[in-house]
């Protein structure tokens, strides 16, 4: 299989054997009391990548960045940050800085004073206070709000102030936690760019904490996929959604058709899997799986075809009857329920204007897909 | 792009003094507790180990007036051979004079039928305020809490001016011709009624507007939707709902009633007999140290199951908001 | 809840709100009577309120409260804010139970119990009754009701707001001073409020635990009504209850005139 890369074509350190680690988790445990929040886990994080924890409520990603801050210590394991064990540093003397979910702005001070009150600690002159915190509200574009107090400010410019707070100390790494969770959905789209900017111009490390995968798609250069305090696969994007390293993530993030069966017989890679029922499956993605192996056929929607005849020449074609069909307005989505009762999610682009679709509900028809469009998974 | 510097100090240089800086927050954090748990068990819990102490000595014509007992002064030996001196006289005494045992009853027959009259009084009350407009909603909590802030003993002496039987009451009944006859209130047991429900009702009124305002008035929609009268309603869902706030308001009303004295005293009269002021004149009248303590010991008894039902609303209260 | 408001709740609001302030009024009405009978008006006249100044013991009495409730209500305001830090952040350690306790039992405990109980304190430790011991006691009684006050906004406080402190590298004990204190503030200005008030108000704790020298107002005002009604109680009570009436007044109309900013703040933010 060819290997998917990061968006920022020349920042790949993950691949780089001799690259030196910025943030390493060495299997670290948070316990608290009988619920173990983080177990075993471990991670490593490059200086400069924008990385994301993404993962279900309570799955853990939050206690991972709270422990990198220093609210919460590892009740095992060990946490390093350039080479120097975390343990026993208290947040105010981390080289990190967070962002808030809440955006924590201290409200009895304007804007200006939040985002001077982290450099006044280090004890910086006060010219150079002011000049920091001029830059930073030129950074965020909210030059004429210096003298606001955080109540007199709409939901998007308090979120712009929390991140100016939070990169005012140039900190060696930036945490977000949900940093858009509560910005609407249009507010949110526009921020992740500016987001992804900020980190570029900066050349900060960030860490994001998010449950919102279309947001840890668009923004990060890896994900690492948190379940029960472990991690599942930690990749860029594109491997996520194109190479799920498990069932667990393939149906994690985005929609997926999964057929369970055994190889059947196959060699180098290209093998035929019995899906039961008198479905076979042609791929080319079964890896070194052998023959008589139990594996799950994972195919996203959009890499399935719906046609009302069988298509000529498709390797892999399988009848049913349309069972329910949505338009989207950009898209839509046939569900086909074959003969053996499994129901099949398969999604078209509306390429063209005002097409008469031609199937419609209890309609016979086919799916049919490549043998290089789904995954194999053993896991 | 601009330069990254670290600008926080390094952990390598922080690591020796955060040590120091911990040591520090855990000792200001060890003051926090300490010092107002000192001063709670000095000046709260200590002085009820004198008073039970006191309760179990003789009393004397001296300054002060009581001869001590379990002086820890005089060691292990003094400890024992005073042990023998403890006596129960005080209590015996209690026990013997019917006119104690009276005031303990009555102390708690009269604070259990003020709470009801002031739930009576206070639930419509609570209730007209948790459904009014909730523009004006902060304007009506004021006025319930404004009466709190203004001197209890004054409250009561107002009432004295409209019970007297020359009163504001009795003129504006005679007057209109209801009686002819001037009522007899003050002085009585109906005036301690008036007079405790008058001063606790903002107690009463508080938590159950709390705990009303917080409801849901879809549910009240929702059981009348399914075809449920209104009163009936209000007796299956809206009653049962208030009951952490009834329970509130009248602890908050019965223990500090039971033990009350200026009520008693101003309005109730040299005929009424509560424990408060049966305690008040052993002490200031009789100077009767050790038997007022006595009086006190079991007057606690008898309210540390309604204070401990207290608390536990209170810590289960304030779980539920965090 | 929010629904159509009755004629019943209406009249339930009225009665209620009158039975609470009908005797309050009358009482300040009849200051102003000029005859010596407290409930047979004779005509206006200030002549209880001039007489009242020329009262040597009754402006003593008042001093001396005064200075017993700033003084008992400061340190009670220290005390109950450290007691509600106590109980709304650290959660375990041991006699907490206990604590929680002695916080939450002033507050219902029989006056005539913890006064009788205190005084015997202070004849036990050898302490002379008097301005010293009042202001004790005060203190003792009125920080459980600081506690409650500030333990209740405490409660909702984001501590979220903290960890930024911390995490922008303010230490906790600065955190505590810069962040949390300010931000919790006004619960403590009406704790010192209450505890103020309930202070000048109180008069069972006051009598047991005073001593010759150190009447405070209730206890000159209880002794003079023991000896009959007169309207110069009458015009001591109107005064109290306006000074305390106006300071709630400005204090709540101080605090919607900034509620009522905040949300006109908020709506133009909105806005953008």
């Amino acid at each position: 299989m060819k290997s998917l890369g990061s968006i920022r074509r020349d920042f790949a350190p993950w691949n780089d054997p001799n690259a030196k680690p910025y943030i390493q988790f060495d299997n670290v445990t948070k316990k608290f009391g009988e619920f173990t929040a983080v177990n075993n886990l471990s991670l490593t994080i490059f200086e400069r990548e924008f990385f994301a924890l993404l993962g279900a409520s309570g799955c853990g990603k939050s206690t991972l960045l709270r422990m990198l801050a220093g609210f919460e210590e590892p009740t095992a394991g060990r946490i390093l940050l350039d080479g120097q064990d975390l343990r026993g540093i208290p947040p105010y003397r981390r080289p990190v800085n967070m962002m808030f979910q809440s955006y924590a702005l201290f409200p009895h001070m304007t804007v200006e004073n939040n985002i001077a009150f982290g450099l006044k600690q280090e004890g910086m002159a006060k010219a150079d206070i002011d000049k920091r915190v001029a830059e930073m509200l030129k950074l965020v574009k909210l030059e004429q709000f210096a003298k606001r107090k955080p109540h007199q400010l709409s939901g998007g410019q308090r979120q712009r102030v929390a991140l100016a707070r939070s990169v005012a100390k140039r900190p060696k790494v930036l945490l977000l936690d949900e940093p858009l969770g509560a910005l609407d959905k249009k507010l949110r789209e526009e921020t992740q760019f500016e987001l992804m900017d900020l980190q570029q111009n900066l050349g900060l490390t960030f860490v994001v904490v998010t449950h919102d995968q279309e947001e840890a798609m668009t923004m990060a250069d890896r994900i690492a996929i948190i379940d029960k305090g472990e991690v599942m696969q930690v990749a860029t994007p594109a491997e996520v959604y194109e190479a799920p390293g498990s069932r667990f993530v393939a149906g994690f993030v985005g929609n997926v058709n999964m057929f369970d069966g055994k190889i059947a017989a196959g060699e180098a890679g290209s093998a035929s899997i019995d899906a039961g029922n008198g479905i076979t499956i042609r791929t080319e993605n079964a890896g070194s799986a052998a023959a008589g192996t139990s594996v799950t056929f994972a195919i996203r929607p959009e890499k399935i075809k719906v046609s009302s005849t069988k298509p000529a020449g498709a390797v892999n074609a399988i009848e049913g009857e349309v069972y329910d069909i949505a338009y989207l307005g950009d898209m839509t989505v046939y569900h086909v329920r074959l003969d053996d009762g499994q129901v099949v999610r398969a999604s078209t682009m509306n390429a063209a204007r005002l097409t008469e679709d031609p199937l419609t509900w209890n309609d016979r028809a086919w799916v049919s897909f490549r043998p290089d469009a789904g995954v194999v998974l053993t896991r | 792009m601009s330069a990254v510097t670290a600008a926080t100090s390094s952990p390598a240089s922080a690591a020796g003094k955060s040590g120091l800086v911990r040591l520090g927050a855990a000792f200001v954090s060890r003051l926090v507790i300490i010092v107002p748990y000192l001063w709670l068990l000095f000046f709260f819990l200590v002085p009820f180990i004198i008073v039970f102490k006191i309760s179990l000595s003789q009393t004397a014509i001296a300054m002060p007036p009581y001869t001590p007992v379990l002086d820890f002064r005089s060691g292990i030996s003094g400890f024992i051979s005073e042990f023998g001196a403890l006596n129960f006289d005080n209590y015996t005494w209690l026990t013997q004079d019917a006119l104690y045992f009276n005031a303990y009853v009555t102390s708690v027959i009269v604070a259990a039928i003020s709470t009801v009259l002031t739930l009576l009084v206070g639930y419509p009350i609570a209730y007209g305020m948790a459904r009014a407009p909730a523009t004006i909603r902060p304007t009506l909590l004021m006025l319930v809490i404004l009466p709190f802030w203004t001197s209890f003993l004054i409250r009561v002496y107002a009432w004295i001016g409209i019970l007297k039987p020359e009163g504001l009451l009795n003129q504006l009944l005679l007057a209109t011709g209801i009686i002819s006859q001037p009522l007899i209130i003050l002085n009585t047991y109906t005036a301690i009624f008036i007079g405790i429900v008058y001063s606790y009702l903002p107690f009463m009124v508080l938590p159950l507007y709390s705990s009303l305002e917080k409801m849901d008035h879809t549910l009240i929609e929702a059981a009348k939707d399914l075809g449920c009268p209104p009163t009936s309603a209000f007796w299956k869902i809206t009653f049962p709902l208030s009951l952490p706030g009834v329970i509130a308001g009248c602890l908050l009303v019965f223990i500090p009633a039971v033990g009350e004295f200026v009520i008693p005293d101003l309005l109730g009269g040299s005929q009424t007999l509560m424990i408060g002021r049966t305690l008040w004149n052993e002490f200031f009248a009789n100077r009767d140290w050790p038997v007022s303590s006595a009086v006190a010991v079991i007057l606690l008894l008898l309210l540390i199951v309604p204070i401990m039902l207290f608390q536990r609303a209170q810590a289960r209260a304030q779980e539920q908001d965090q | 809840m929010n629904a159509t408001w009755s004629r019943f709740n209406i009249i339930s609001i009225v009665l209620g709100f009158a039975f609470l302030y009908l005797p309050i009024v009358l009482l300040v009405v009849f200051s102003f009577n000029e005859s010596k009978l407290v409930t047979v008006w004779g005509g206006f006249s200030t002549k209880w309120y001039v007489s009242l100044f020329h009262n040597r013991g009754l402006m003593d009495a008042t001093w001396v409260t005064a200075r017993v409730g700033v003084i008992s209500a400061s340190v009670a305001t220290v005390l109950g804010t450290l007691a509600a830090l106590t109980l709304t952040r650290y959660t375990r350690f041991r006699g907490r139970l206990l604590f929680s306790g002695m916080v939450f039992a002033p507050l219902v405990m029989p006056e005539v119990i913890t006064g009788l109980s205190l005084l015997l304190l202070f004849v036990a430790v050898g302490l002379d009754r008097g301005f010293l011991t009042v202001t004790l006691a005060h203190t003792t009684l009125t920080m459980c009701f600081v506690a409650v006050v500030v333990q209740s906004r405490l409660i909702t406080f984001d501590r979220s707001l903290e960890e930024a402190a911390m995490d922008l590298g303010a230490p906790p004990v600065k955190t505590f001073f810069q962040i949390t204190l300010p931000v919790i503030m006004p619960a403590i200005v009406s704790g010192w409020m209450l505890a103020f008030t309930l202070s000048l108000d109180d008069l069972v704790i006051a009598s047991f635990t005073s001593g010759p020298g150190a009447t405070t107002l209730p206890m000159k005002i209880y002794s003079q009504v023991r000896l009959g009604v007169t309207p110069e109680i009458n015009a001591a009570c109107t005064i109290l209850i306006a000074v305390v009436a106006v300071g709630v007044i400005i204090a709540s109309l101080a605090n919607k005139r900034r509620e009522v900013q905040r949300q006109r703040d908020e709506q133009a933010a909105q806005r953008g």
